[in-house]
């Protein structure tokens, strides 16, 4: 196609085509995204809905002790259309969280992490630390009941780190309880400093996407040409027009759920806005159930499931971090969880499974009972990475046994270090049937049944690709 | 994962009754009864009005304005001016309290709350089922209590209009002695029927007050999402033009 005049002036002074090209009509993507494929679309239309709805939102937000609950009250009411960009920015928060959750189990069932893209997890995962912070940050800023004793909860985990954890929370809050200035201070953070990381990290996050190439569901790599590799690959197509009508579509799908909520139930029966927080931030009230929003409830019950605070936190922070190692611990080659054996595919399940079941149990008041299914679920949570590590590859019995002994022992010692008391002596006896359950399966079963073994992976994608 | 989906079940149903608002229940345990609330324009008139006559000498609702509230409820400006506003306010001023702050801590030990966003942080269940719930207890310095909200400071302001009530007891599992329900001793100026009539009228208005968008939200949102389908219907065409030949 010849360009026009105007396209060669610009392309003399600026690569417009040139980039368009690289990113957009020339990047060839694998033909087969499903519908796991869509969340990365949807993060970033949901970092715009964030972005324009925020903005729009610090135009009328005093952030101000004495004024903020008052003035989020004002947007909701004297400011034209303020309820609608405010529940666009509260439910916004937690479509964030569902959409990135969903992303990264795509990431996890395919592979997407492994070499060559284990930086592009790596990045994902500051975009998904910077956006925990991002969150954390802005959930104070309504000044209610809620954001206060939240960030109280939060702030003071800072301060069970030994030796500097007094000062290290003073130094976040900037005063000796939150208080307007650690209000104030947030709100830069929120505001400013926040979305700029958040920015470059997804810039980052889809150069490195751009540099080796989409992975999909069948984990099988594009089979490049050498030579000229501006060469379209088979069974695949280029990015635009292809994956821009497609993710078009679903960009519409999800806008009808999104705005479901936004008009029909915006407090999401008290899981995107909590019923205590439409009651001001008062510090000599303590709130009797203090939960933080749901997508930070799975480690909040690792948190409270370790009655030590330091251990509990610590626990808390590892279960974030491990996150980032993947692309280093599961060393199989096999990607798609399509081609993985039986027990990786009941791995991955109960993983999920009890990711899940942890969020349920950190929105609930503590209980004995929830304490020790939390405490059990966290070693699944914590095995899992252990298991990924030992399924890399087909092992021996020697190997197996002694992982399972030396794993085992290790829930054992960390229970009668940390969690035994004489009072749960019955209960964690019992439940701790449930690690040794899960590691005889994902461990000793294999020595014994197929059940280990992953399937051949074809050569190449079974799809036509279409070109230019 | 079910909870979302349920809610998003109850959007659907919403949708489908002509809108009206489901209301979820209370975070707090024990005698709520839920209720349905339709915000019909006479019913929350009525509601203006007990509130300002009941409610607003002790009790602010300081981040709704009365101007706001003639437009929503299409009330004439100088009506409001007459029958809902006492004492020397604007219209466009916000419907506080006569009662100094003060004061009603010496009188009652506390202050009364402002009753702005009462239905978002406790739900409309809660508040109807706290207002059927005062029953005679001498123990109390306000001579009553509430089931709901046992041991509020609050005296039972509508006990004229509802009448009194006393507790009837009976014996748990555990073979203590509780609550089982409230029966009338004294009758009220209003049936029963007519003061549940009144308190739902009086819920209705502090849902409005709590979130004045309710009026309209679920009406755009309609035509938003009526909007969107059809959106969905052509991306898809348009989508399944492009792709018609990879397979």
């Amino acid at each position: 196609m010849a360009k026009s005049r105007f396209m060669q002036w610009i392309d003399a002074r600026l690569p417009v085509t040139a980039n368009w090209e690289k990113h957009l009509s020339k990047y060839y993507a694998p033909a087969n995204f499903n519908f796991w494929c869509y969340f990365g679309s949807f993060a970033l239309l949901v970092l715009v809905i964030q972005f324009v709805s925020g903005i729009f939102l610090t135009m009328h937000y005093k952030p101000d002790a004495a004024q903020a609950f008052a003035s989020v009250e004002h947007i909701m009411r004297d400011v034209n259309w303020g309820w609608l960009i405010r529940y666009m920015h509260s439910t916004g928060a937690s479509a964030f969280f569902v959409v990135v959750y969903l992303h990264m189990f795509r990431g996890l069932m395919y592979g997407s992490f492994k070499q060559p893209r284990e930086l592009i997890w790596l990045i994902g995962m500051f975009i998904y630390l910077t956006l925990m912070a991002e969150a954390f940050f802005g959930y104070l800023l309504p000044w209610g009941q809620m954001s206060f004793w939240g960030a109280q909860v939060i702030v003071n985990l800072f301060s069970t780190v030994p030796i500097v954890g007094e000062d290290l929370a003073l130094w976040i809050r900037g005063d000796f309880n939150v208080s307007d200035a650690t209000l104030n201070r947030f709100f830069a953070l929120h505001v400013a400093l926040m979305p700029m990381v958040l920015i470059g990290l997804v810039v980052a996050h889809i150069a490195a996407l751009h540099q080796v190439g989409s992975n999909n569901p069948e984990g099988v790599e594009l089979k490049k040409n050498k030579a000229n590799t501006d060469i379209q690959p088979p069974g695949s197509v280029p990015f635009h027009p292809y994956y821009t009508v497609k993710d078009t579509f679903g960009a519409v799908a999800f806008l009808i759920l999104f705005c479901a909520v936004m008009f029909f139930a915006p407090e999401m029966g008290g899981y995107f806005l909590e019923h205590d927080n439409f009651i001001p931030a008062d510090s000599l009230a303590t709130p009797e159930h203090i939960a933080p929003l749901w997508y930070f409830t799975p480690y909040y019950s690792i948190l409270r499931a370790v009655s030590d605070p330091f251990i509990g936190v610590s626990a808390m922070g590892a279960a974030v971090v491990i996150l980032c190692f993947l692309p280093w611990i599961d060393r199989n080659p096999v990607k798609s969880v399509r081609y993985r054996s039986p027990l990786h595919k009941l791995s991955l399940t109960l993983f999920v499974a009890a990711f899940l079941a942890l969020g349920y149990l950190g929105m609930q008041p503590v209980s004995t009972l929830y304490t020790e299914i939390s405490a059990r679920l966290a070693n699944v949570y914590f095995l899992f990475f252990a298991v990924l590590w030992i399924h890399s590859r087909p092992r021996g019995a020697v190997f197996s046994i002694g992982w399972f002994i030396a794993l085992l022992g290790a829930v054992t010692l960390f229970d009668y270090i940390y969690r035994y008391s004489p009072d749960n002596l019955s209960l964690m006896a019992t439940s701790w049937l449930i690690p040794v359950a899960y590691l005889a399966v994902m461990l000793l079963l294999p020595l014994v049944t197929s059940l280990g073994r992953d399937k051949p992976v074809p050569a190449q994608i079974n799809v036509r690709g279409v070109g230019t | 994962m079910s909870r979302i989906i349920r809610n998003l079940l109850v959007c659907a149903l919403a949708l489908s009754a002509n809108l009206p608002i489901a209301a979820y229940a209370a975070t707090e345990g024990g005698h709520t009864e839920s209720i349905e609330i339709d915000l019909e324009n006479s019913v929350l008139q009525r509601g203006a009005k007990y509130f300002v006559n009941y409610c607003q000498s002790c009790h602010s609702a300081t981040y709704m304005r009365y101007s706001r509230l003639a437009e929503d409820l299409e009330i004439d400006p100088k009506l409001v001016e007459q029958n809902l506003i006492f004492g020397d306010q604007d219209i466009d001023d916000t419907m506080t309290t006569a009662m100094p702050a003060q004061d009603a801590t010496s009188w009652f030990g506390n202050a009364p709350p402002d009753l702005t966003l009462v239905t978002r942080s406790h739900g409309v269940d809660w508040l109807y089922s706290y207002l059927k719930n005062f029953y005679l207890d001498p123990a109390r310095p306000q001579g009553v209590n509430n089931l709901t909200d046992p041991d509020v400071a609050m005296p039972h302001v509508l006990g004229a209009l509802q009448g009194w009530q006393k507790p009837v007891y009976e014996k748990d599992a555990n073979g203590e002695r509780v609550i089982s329900h409230l029966e009338l001793v004294g009758p009220g100026v209003l049936t029963p029927a007519e003061y549940d009539r009144l308190v739902r009228e009086l819920v209705t208005f502090l849902a409005y007050v709590g979130e004045p968008a309710l009026m309209s939200r679920a009406q755009i949102g309609t035509w938003v999402l009526l909007y969107l389908s059809v959106l969905l219907v052509l991306s898809y065409l348009l989508k399944k033009e492009y792709w018609k030949d990879v397979h």
